[in-house]
């Protein structure tokens, strides 16, 4: 069992507050994505949970041990580097076998784990070779072949598959998956690349600012984003937002359009919609359209709602172009509303 | 062990071996070049600087500096861009230019002594071409010019390569895509190194001529394998006080003095090739 | 592209032959001295002395036979080669940890430490041996090899300090930490991923080191009296000594160096690179 708890985790460098209130737990054999955008601190902390760095203050336990005082190798982890940290002057095997010959494990044991998450891994053939001598992605495989021979508690993974082109990332990006899962350890995994936390996570927990803003399942954080952050920030393209002003109980006016909304006594509320759920229709917003961009299987199209920039994701047959006028009507149970003072989402 | 404490662990014997062998005998010289044996003085400054030859000696320093120095920039900037552009044999040229770098400014005073002394190779040349009957004596006072001269030659041979070394560091930093810029914007080959490189060039050029200069006013060995006495230089001016006069005040004095001409120039150099601040690469 | 397509062949080929002349040229510059160097060592005595000189050497040992007889000469030799390999070892013992906490973390005093080691290499560092000198008579290091070898090593050091920082820091940090996490600890991280990895350029910045000692007069000079290194014996000699005893310790003074140039010129510019900032 490697449940992981981190509680009230808060990091300084200097006066810059990296992390502050972190409170997250991990159950065991899920897979957690940290995900936000460079700067957030979800690498800081991951290296906190490594090892690598030391929280300014807070308490991270592992399977009921608190652990944050003891040295990386004591933790009973074993991480993924960004840029595979795959040691130069050491074969594919010596690389692979490198945690396990530290834990001074015999000859044979040593050979059958590395074979074995070798196979897995599909560099079998590769073990003779130098680091020099692999490309990006079978370097890739290597590190990540490295952690699970050392059959971990606790996998971490820093943005293991940034550095490896797009076609590649969506290949390793399914395999990781699939490996991890088989091998029944708890996954933390930290990327910046929303396709790949919605993708490969039990979990996502949103970071900004360092914060943790949401920690829900992908299709949670997508269709019922706690905070405006989190709606601007997944899904490509993002929520469209309108300010909504009340218009009786539980009725708000935007964009000239009356819609069924919360009760609350705000002044105003922030209206927010995802592109793909607006429908063309009789009766609408005003769309003017400004840009369209023929995606293949939709047409992305920019328009501006009320003096607000505004998208839409529609059909790839329909004849739009630059200048028309749109009327667009927003699928009602697919709206949320988010207060503009607290940010948060308002039910 | 605790990483807060670790660096200092770590940098704590250099800095107790550079306070021991560096800072303390630096004191000791200040202290003995202020002091005759009774109080502070400037009396050992007084009696080295009214020393006849102290004019000539600092003289001759700045002069094979001001020769040098400049003559090594350019020969080390030439080199160092033939060397950017070579395709085929860039590393062994490179390694022939740079084996002065390793020889003593005391055998280099003997190589060019092979060739300047009475029977040595220019002697043997000219003869050869018939242009001396008998070989002349170039390392004479009745020849001051030749002797500063090979002085010269072997300072400008053996010093070059440090300068070009770190040229060719400070070059292989400049991105190319700087030069293919300007190339695309018309920039002719004079113009992209002069407008592109010597500016991007200059955190190097300053290490360059910082620690050439330096050594310039060091100049010791090679002037004492080919002039001797006939070519007094402050250094030189030093051992002796040190050895023949047995005067360590003097000694001292000369030594600070040298110290500060090499401090004021540093400063100088560093002034005149400022980097603004986020011009860097 | 518009100068080159513009140009005659004939103009870029003359351009070619000239570039290709100034290289040949810059080495000849370089390398004929050495070699008349070579041609006097490589004869006897009496040609040494003799006139007019041939262009080409005589393969004559007489003169390395002498300078081998010379009294004091193989002695010197031998403190040299002393001096110098206790400078390399106390250089790189001394100084590759300061070069490792450089690059690896960021430490109150750091600046001033960096500040510390840039001084020596600004000031004229030979010139310490006069003091040193009466240090050394009082407590008993004086004209003994250890002695100078410890003035070389503060000649040395920076420039360890300094190759050793910016060989480091071309070791990426990532590589120590996965380490860290496969179960090593500070000291085993080093000896098993960094310390092999930055092996060879450890080496080159020891012979360097070597070099400095090896090549350094004034201190020698003023240091020793009875122990006399190769380059204070050469100096002290230099009004009274034969000529084919001059140019033959010359060349033992000069070959080190070409073996030194050749070991390290992989290292010699990325050294210089970063040790520039």
């Amino acid at each position: 069992m490697a449940v992981i708890e981190i509680k009230n985790v808060a990091k300084r460098f200097g006066n810059y507050q990296a992390l502050s209130d972190i409170n997250l737990t991990i159950e065991d054999q899920e897979f957690m994505v940290l995900l936000g955008a460079s700067g957030c601190g979800k690498s800081t902390l991951l290296r906190i949970i490594a090892g690598l760095e030391t929280a300014s203050e807070g308490e991270v336990w592992i399977g009921g041990k608190r652990i944050d005082h003891l040295p990386p190798k004591d933790r009973g982890i074993a991480m993924v580097f960004q840029n595979y940290a795959v040691f130069p002057h050491l074969t594919v095997f010596e690389n692979i076998g490198f945690g396990l010959r530290m834990q001074k494990l015999p000859n044979d044991e040593v050979t059958r784990r590395v074979t074995r998450v070798a196979e897995l891994m599909h560099i079998d053939a590769l073990l003779k070779r130098y680091s020099g001598e692999l490309s990006g992605g079978q370097r890739q495989r290597v590190a990540v072949a490295r952690a699970l021979a050392m059959e971990p508690d606790v996998i971490l993974m820093d943005e293991p598959l940034s550095n490896l082109d797009a076609l590649l990332r969506m290949e390793m990006r399914a395999e990781l998956k699939g490996v991890l899962a088989e091998s029944n350890t708890t996954a933390i995994y930290v990327t910046h690349d929303q396709v790949e936390a919605m993708s490969m996570a039990d979990r996502i927990s949103v970071m900004h600012q360092g914060k943790i803003v949401q920690a829900a399942s992908p299709i949670e954080v997508y269709r019922n984003p706690a905070a405006e952050f989190v709606a601007g920030f997944i899904g490509n393209p993002p929520m469209n937002f309108l300010t909504a002003t009340p218009a009786g109980t539980g009725q708000w006016q935007v964009a000239g359009l009356a819609l069924d909304g919360p009760q609350s006594g705000a002044e105003t509320l922030n209206f927010a919609i995802r592109p793909e759920d607006l429908r063309l229709s009789e009766m609408g917003m005003q769309a003017k359209v400004k840009i369209v961009e023929p995606l293949g299987a939709h047409l992305l199209v920019t328009c501006e709602v009320d003096g607000t920039l505004f998208r839409a994701v529609l059909d790839s047959d329909l004849a739009v172009k630059r200048g028309d006028t749109l009327t667009l009507t927003p699928q009602p149970d697919r709206i949320r509303w988010f207060d503009p003072v607290s940010t948060r989402a308002v039910a | 062990m605790n990483a807060r404490f670790l660096p200092y662990v770590l940098i704590a014997p250099v800095t107790l071996f550079l306070c021991l062998f560096f800072l303390y005998p630096f004191v000791l010289v200040a202290k003995q070049a202020f002091s005759t044996g009774a109080g502070f003085t400037m009396d050992n400054f007084r009696d080295v600087v009214s020393y006849w030859k102290f004019p000539i000696s600092m003289k001759n320093t700045l002069l094979l500096a001001a020769a040098v120095v400049p003559v090594q920039l350019a020969l080390a900037l030439l080199m160092a861009t033939m060397v950017n552009k070579m395709k085929r044999g860039r590393d062994l040229v490179l390694y022939v230019w740079t084996i002065p770098l390793g020889i003593s400014d005391l055998a280099a005073g003997i190589i060019w002594l092979a060739i300047f002394e009475q029977s040595g190779f220019l002697n043997s040349m000219m003869h050869g071409l018939g242009l001396i009957d008998r070989p002349v004596n170039f390392l004479s006072y009745q020849h001051p010019g030749v002797v500063f001269l090979a002085i010269a030659l072997a300072e400008i041979w053996r010093a070059t390569a440090i300068m070009l070394v770190i040229l060719v560091a400070g070059i292989g930093l400049i991105p190319k895509e700087y030069y293919e810029a300007a190339e695309v914007f018309g920039a002719s080959p004079w113009k992209r190194f002069t407008r592109i490189t010597l500016p991007l060039l200059r955190p190097s050029l300053q290490t360059a001529l910082v620690l050439r200069v330096i050594l310039a006013f060091e100049v010791f060995a090679v002037v004492a394998a080919l002039g001797g006495t006939l070519f007094p230089v402050l250094m030189g001016e030093t051992y002796a006080y040190q050895f023949d006069l047995l005067n360590g005040g003097a000694a001292a004095a000369m030594a600070l003095i040298i110290l500060a001409i090499s401090i004021g120039f540093t400063l100088i150099i560093l002034r005149l090739l400022r980097v603004p601040k986020g011009a860097t690469i | 592209m518009t100068a080159v397509t513009t140009q005659a062949p004939d103009t870029r080929r003359a351009g070619r032959t000239v570039y290709a002349a100034a290289v040949v040229l810059l080495c000849a510059w370089v390398l004929v001295p050495l070699y008349f160097l070579f041609i006097n060592t490589l004869s006897s005595p009496d040609t040494v002395n003799s006139f007019p000189k041939p262009f080409v050497p005589e393969f004559d040992t007489g003169s390395l036979a002498f300078f081998a007889g010379f009294a004091g000469m193989l002695s010197a030799l031998k403190n040299s080669i002393l001096v110098a390999g206790m400078t390399m070892v106390m250089s790189i013992l001394i100084g590759a940890p300061a070069g490792y906490a450089l690059s690896r973390f960021d430490f109150r005093g750091k600046e001033v430490f960096r500040l510390l080691i840039l001084l020596t290499r600004a000031f004229p560092l030979p010139l310490l041996a006069l003091p040193l000198a009466v240090m050394f008579i009082r407590t008993g290091l004086d004209d003994t090899v250890f002695g100078l070898a410890l003035v070389h090593t503060t000649l040395a050091v920076p420039f360890a300090v300094l190759i050793t920082f910016s060989l480091f820091s071309g070791i990426p940090m990532e590589l120590e930490e996965a380490a860290w996490t496969l179960g090593c600890t500070r000291l085993t991280a080093f000896t098993k991923v960094v310390l092999p990895l930055i092996l060879p350029g450890i080496t080159a910045s020891a012979i360097f080191a070597f070099v400095i000692s090896w090549n350094e007069v004034f201190a020698a000079a003023v240091l020793t009296i009875e122990n006399r290194t190769l380059t204070a014996f050469l100096l002290q000699n230099l009004d009274t000594s034969p000529l084919h005893l001059k140019f033959a310790g010359g060349f033992i003074l000069v070959v080190p160096a070409l073996i030194f140039i050749f070991a390290v010129r992989k290292y010699l510019f990325a050294m210089w690179g970063i040790a520039n900032r």
